[in-house]
């Protein structure tokens, strides 16, 4: 009981570790791309959770930076993925990740 | 820490957190999908405003709620036909995935709970660091805060030309 009602790290990383598993299960069984798109921004929200956790209980500042560094790449690679996506889908007609299986037009 | 009030709130943001997520990969509906990420990232905000980061609590929330979640919707309405389908996902190999999915969580919680080694530093992190950050970003960090810059630009030029519109080659010249 003294653990459930003590917010310690190992809330942070647990549920860092539950959206990571969630976003991993997205990544591996969606067949829409921006699903999957999805499923990776999980995994890095998890990611920045643990950095964070680390960060506070460490007291250094580390992990706080990193973290902001992580969300400055993961809205680069967003915009890279989804422009990627869009003309998948003007070749394709689909975003089905399981139907896409060729490399020329 | 053990005031009630904060465990309480704590759960809540956490219960947030995991639900919505957790909608967010076995919804079948992208749209489903994508609104309950905005929770989802709400409530990881929440949690950072609990770990003493309020200014990536900000930036999470300028960033993925503003920027990142507004693209995902554009790119589901680009790439579904809203009127003919029913913007559905289809599951691809549920049963490894599901086997991987409580072998990785389990994995890591033992991980995290066999490990006896979290030892909180007699400093920890209190109040607002976002003085700190600044000091930090243009001392130690300056030359990954120009890399990132640059490399945000190059990205968001690379997407721009990627995406454009392009009516069948008709405008070669």
């Amino acid at each position: 009981m003294e653990q459930l009602t003590t917010i310690g790290i190992n809330h942070y990383l647990t549920i860092s570790a539950i959206l990571f598993a969630l976003g991993l299960y997205a990544v591996m069984t969606r067949k829409n791309a921006i699903v999957v798109l999805m499923g990776v921004e999980l995994i890095l929200n998890a990611a920045n959770i643990n950095f964070l956790a680390f960060s506070h209980y460490n007291g250094g500042m580390e992990g706080v930076m990193f973290s902001l560094f992580v969300i400055v790449l993961a809205a680069a690679e967003a915009a890279v993925a989804l422009a990627i996506i869009i003309n998948i889908y003007k070749i394709f007609k689909s975003v089905d990740v399981s139907s896409i299986d060729s490399m020329k037009e | 820490m053990s005031n009630p009030t904060y465990t309480a709130i704590f759960y809540l943001f956490a219960a947030i957190t995991v639900f919505s997520a957790a909608f967010v990969v076995f919804s079948r509906n992208v749209i489903y999908s994508a609104f309950s990420l905005l929770f989802t990232f709400f409530g990881i905000a929440a949690l950072y405003v609990f770990l003493s980061a309020d200014f990536i609590a900000v930036t999470q929330v300028v960033v993925y709620v503003g920027g990142i979640l507004v693209l995902l919707l554009f790119g589901v309405m680009f790439t579904n036909n809203i009127m003919d389908t029913d913007l559905k996902t289809d599951v691809l190999h549920a049963i490894p995935g599901t086997f991987l999915f409580l072998g990785i969580l389990a994995a890591l919680l033992f991980t995290f709970y066999t490990t006896n080694g979290w030892m909180p530093s007699d400093t920890q992190l209190q109040g607002s660091v976002v003085e700190r950050i600044g000091f930090e970003t243009m001392s130690r960090y300056v030359l990954p805060f120009e890399m990132a810059s640059i490399l945000l630009l190059a990205a968001l030029i690379g997407a721009a030309f990627l995406a454009r519109y392009d009516n069948g080659g008709t405008n070669e010249h």
